[in-house]
This record gives structure tokens, sequence and C-alpha cells, in this order.
């Protein structure tokens, strides 16, 4: 087999190290369902996952293509209605973690999965939040999963879909920004961001660098980032993953390479 | 305003054909809302709408997916509401792409609201109330474009939160496991929001993989999910939800659904679709049939049987 892992693989990798064994958290479509998938599979064979068709304390065999899978059903602890999942699990504060993925990013994390462009008529439609903006404000700590390029990550959002940490009124300035206290969210917002080069994290609510990747540069995160990004003083490199998990992602968890590109 | 006085739908037998409850209950310029979240999306209703050739619908569904993009390619919405449209896991709706970009000529309205949202109006709807309460949409953009949305301030504590309006689909058509000739409609696995779909719509449909004697419906009370009484019309309907898919009778067709992908992205590809398995045939069972066995035996479920329970007293 191949050692040499692609910038997804790095993703999926790095962004399961971050959901701790026992933790419940609230799965989104895509790169994050692997990255829980491969959680599950490592070092995490409790995590509590949840996902928003209404299954709860999910154990799939096969990896869903999509979130209402019925692997997600057979033998799960729970099947319930979207309005309990909603306003009894989401609103009502049990979600550790949320996962979510995007078009747009800002420096203060605020997400876009609706459109590119002016909301009537927009150079692309996007799908829209799904849960996305509810999952933003209410799960306790938020991790997002963006692959990096000057499109992705940029100065403003075209559409705010789900709440970061700041939020500017039209032709207002940054002194009148709202923080997510003054708007009453619940959740801690955004902490790290994963992509494609290294990790973010936020720093009085602003995203700063902290991880390279083996072998990428301070400059082509600079390259690929709309806006000049905070650089933490000291930049930290993880492990790149390892055989056994590299065979795990390609062949078992997604061999038709759904997730990873 | 929708009246909270509702008379119950009586009728011992309501079973009739899919061509019969479409033409009976959706018209030009109804608002339709087909349920389902991946499970349970009934495609044959959608697929009698589009030979119907019924136009002006407002479309209504948390997650829009290919039958609603079928329909919309063939001509038939004029409006979607919903909260995510796409092809879960795989890519866009084609054909609403080509009908919400720039400047194109075909535009449907779009009105769009998140997941929550969505649940919540229906919650309204089913329980009788103008407004459903919510803490959430504050810090996003989404509030600013959807009249179904405002904050209020809470009569005890001051707190802003969010109000959404009420839904009130003309026809709901919800997909099932079984149901009996009177519409007690049992359902197991994912059932997402069709308990309040049940009790919001005006009209119900509501399609069964079989239909059974009321004996077995009272034998597992616990699992019937719509009662009779908010049933108008029964379809007996196997497999009709397929690419989509119901728990313990068979898989979802995910080959289908990447494979979409390719057919939808070209226009004419999308129309000789429709052509041969939409218009070309009369109704599910020739559907079927053109499929070919092989559908049946790749896609059939491996039964999963739970325990009864005892409901002695």
């Amino acid at each position: 087999m191949d050692t040499k892992w692609t910038p997804s693989e790095m993703m999926a990798v790095r962004a399961a190290q971050e959901l701790k064994n026992g933790e419940v958290v609230f799965v989104g479509i895509g790169l994050p369902n692997l990255a829980c998938n491969l959680a599950r599979a490592t070092h995490a064979p409790k995590l509590f996952m949840i996902y928003e068709s209404g299954a709860v304390g999910t154990v799939p065999s096969r990896v869903p293509v999509s979130i209402g899978d019925p692997t997600l059903v057979t033998d799960s602890l729970s099947i319930v209605s979207q309005a309990d999942i909603f306003q009894l699990y989401l609103q009502g504060g049990l979600i550790e973690v949320g996962f979510l993925g995007g078009a747009q990013v800002d420096r203060f994390g605020n997400i876009n999965t609706t459109v590119i462009g002016d909301y009537k008529q927009p150079k692309v439609r996007l799908p829209g939040s799904g849960g996305a903006c509810e999952i933003a404000v209410h799960s306790q700590r938020l991790l997002i999963m963006m692959r990096m390029n000057p499109k992705a990550f940029v100065e403003k959002c075209d559409f705010v879909t789900s709440p970061g940490h700041r939020f500017r009124a039209k032709h207002e300035s940054p002194q009148t920004d709202k923080t997510r206290k003054d708007l009453g969210l619940a959740g801690a917002g955004p902490t790290v961001v994963i992509t494609d080069l290294g990790v973010c994290e936020f720093v009085d609510g602003e995203m700063t660098l902290t991880e390279l990747y083996p072998g990428i540069k301070v400059e082509q995160v600079k390259a690929q980032c709309g806006w000049p990004i905070k650089i933490a003083a000291q930049l930290r490199e993880p492990a790149p993953p390892e055989a056994p998990v590299l065979e795990l992602l390609r062949n078992k968890l997604d061999p038709q390479r759904l997730f990873l590109g | 305003m929708h009246s909270a006085i509702r008379k119950p739908k009586l009728g011992s037998d309501k079973v009739v054909s899919m061509s019969e409850a479409i033409s009976d209950s959706v018209k030009s310029g109804s608002s339709v809302l087909i349920d389902g979240f991946t499970h349970l999306i009934c495609f044959a209703a959608g697929h009698e709408i589009i030979r119907q050739q019924i136009r002006n619908l407002t479309a209504i569904r948390l997650t829009p997916d290919l039958v609603y993009d079928q329909m919309i390619e063939a001509g038939c919405v004029s409006k979607m509401v919903f909260s995510w449209a796409g092809n879960p896991g795989v890519g866009s709706l084609h054909a609403l792409r080509r009908r919400s970009q720039g400047d194109s000529p075909s535009r449907i309205d779009l009105e769009e609201y998140t997941h929550f949202g969505m649940v919540a109006r229906l919650l309204a709807g089913s329980a009788g109330l103008p407004f459903w309460p919510l803490k959430n949409f504050e810090g996003s953009s989404i509030a600013d474009f959807s009249t179904g949305i405002k904050f209020i301030e809470c009569p005890f504590t001051s707190e802003r939160i969010a109000a959404v309006s009420a839904l009130h689909p003309d026809v709901g058509i919800l997909h099932c496991q079984r149901a009996d000739k009177e519409g007690n409609a049992q359902v197991w696995g994912l059932f997402g929001t069709q308990r309040e779909v049940a009790f919001a719509c005006k009209k119900l449909i509501v399609v069964a993989e079989e239909i059974v004697d009321s004996s077995v419906i009272r034998r597992d009370p616990n699992r019937t999910l719509v009662p009779g009484i908010v049933v108008d019309h029964v379809v007996h309907e196997p497999w009709g939800c397929h690419p989509s898919y119901v728990q313990g009778y068979y898989d979802r067709d995910n080959d289908f659904y990447v494979k979409w992908e390719e057919i939808s992205r070209d226009t004419t590809t999308y129309a000789k679709y429709l052509d041969e398995f939409v218009f070309s045939v009369r109704d599910r069972a020739e559907y079927l049939k053109k499929m070919g066995s092989g559908l049946i035996d790749r896609l059939k479920a491996k039964p999963r049987m739970c325990e009864g329970v005892d409901y002695g007293y």
C-alpha cells in the first residue's frame, strides 16, 4: 500500500483526533461523517454519534453515504423524530461537539453554505443550511472542516448561514461588532478549523494558524487565505497518518472515495 | 388563519390507485409536501404528479431531493419551500440550479429556512398554533430573507427568541411500511417529520408497502404514527420509494444517487430519463418491470427481526 497520504486523508485523520471517546457528537454530511466514523473505528469506540435524521447512538456497519442511511438505524440506541433531535437533543444542550463544512468561511468562523454571489441572483446556488445554523448556535463546541483556497477562506462571506464568533450589521464598523454573548448564542462557537494544509484555532474569536502538516510552509497557507491570517508564535506539526489508519480509510471506510475524493 | 377545528376523516376503505389519489388531491397551484428524509421518499407519487402534468405547485420539504428536482425539470413547480436542497453526499440538484442561478429566465421562487425552522413550522401547523418559538437564527443571514421568521420577546424572561409561522400544506404524502384500509399507518426506522406533516396538512395521502388487516395494527399500537382519522386516501405501492428506501423492505439505491449526478447535469440525458422512466410507464408496477428483476435481487432487505413486546395487563 502507498503510505503517502493525501490532504483529504490527513484532514480526516486530524479531525478524528479532535473527538474524545464517549463524547456526544452531532455528525454532519461529507468529510465530518468520515472523520467521526474513523474516530469510532480507532481511539473512540464509544463516541456517541447523533445524526439529524433522527438516529441516536448509531453504530453504522458501513459508512453512510447519506446521513439518513438505513445502517444508522440498525442497532442504534434510539430513533426519534426530527422535532426531538432539534428541540430535545440540540436546543436542550446535550450536543458536545458539532461538525460543519462549507463553501466559504471568514476569519470569525462565520460559514456560508447558501449562495455564492447575490442572494436573489446567485452565481452558484448551494444546498442551504440544513441543520447547520442551529448546530452552530447550540453545539457546546464546533469543529470546521474545509479545504483552503482564497475563494473559500474569504474576507467576508456572501451570506452567513451559520454564525461564528463576531457579527457585523450592514454598513457598520468593527467597533459595533456583536459577539455570541451579545446575541445570546448558547454554544461556545467554532474552536478548531481543520484544513488540507494545517489547523487553525480561534484566539479572541479570530482564526489563527496553529499547526502545519508535514511538508507544508506558512507561505502556502497565506497564499490560500483571503485575508492576512494570524499565525501563532509556535507552530506545531501533527504526525502523519499511520499505515493501518490509511488502510482503514481507503479499504474499509471509503473504498469508493466518496469523501476522500 | 387555519381553523383549529377539524372533521375526522371517516371511511372504512380509503384504498385507491396512485393515479386517483393524485388527481383527486393535487391541483394546479396546490402546495404539496411529499415527506421523507432519505428514508421513505415516495418517488412513485412524484412521478405520478409529473405524468399528470400538474403545474404551479409549491413544493415543500426540508430536503427536496431527486424527485423534487425531477418535478422541477418537468415544469410542475413554481415555488419551493425548503431547508437543504441537494443530492446528499453526491452533489447538486441540477434542475434547481438551472432555475435559480444568475439571470435564469425560468426562475422558480425559493423560500428557505433551516431544518429546525422547517420542523418548528410543521410543529405549529400540527398543533393548531399560529407560530412556534425556537432559539435560532441570531447571527445568521437566513432571517433577513425569510418571510416566516420573526423575533419576539419571551413574555416571562424578556429574552429575545425566534418564532416561525405555522405551515399548512394543501396536500401531504407519506410513505409507510404498512397501513390498514382506514389509513392507520405504522412506521419504523427514521420517521423525520412524518407525524407533524400528518397533522399539519389539509389533505393526506398515505402510501404503504403493505395493506394489512386492522388487527395487525392493533396488536402493536405504539408503532402507529398516523391515525386514519387524518387520512384521505390510502395507496398500496410496493417499492414506491425506489431509489429511496424502506427499512425492512429494500435498501437505498446509493449507486443510482451517484449515477444521477451525470444524468441530471445534462438536459438531454435528463429528458431521456424522464421520458423512459416516468412518461413512458403507466404506473409504478411498469417502472419496476422496466428496472428488471436485478433491482429487487440487489436491494431487497436482509431480515433483521426484533422481538415483540408484551401488551398484556
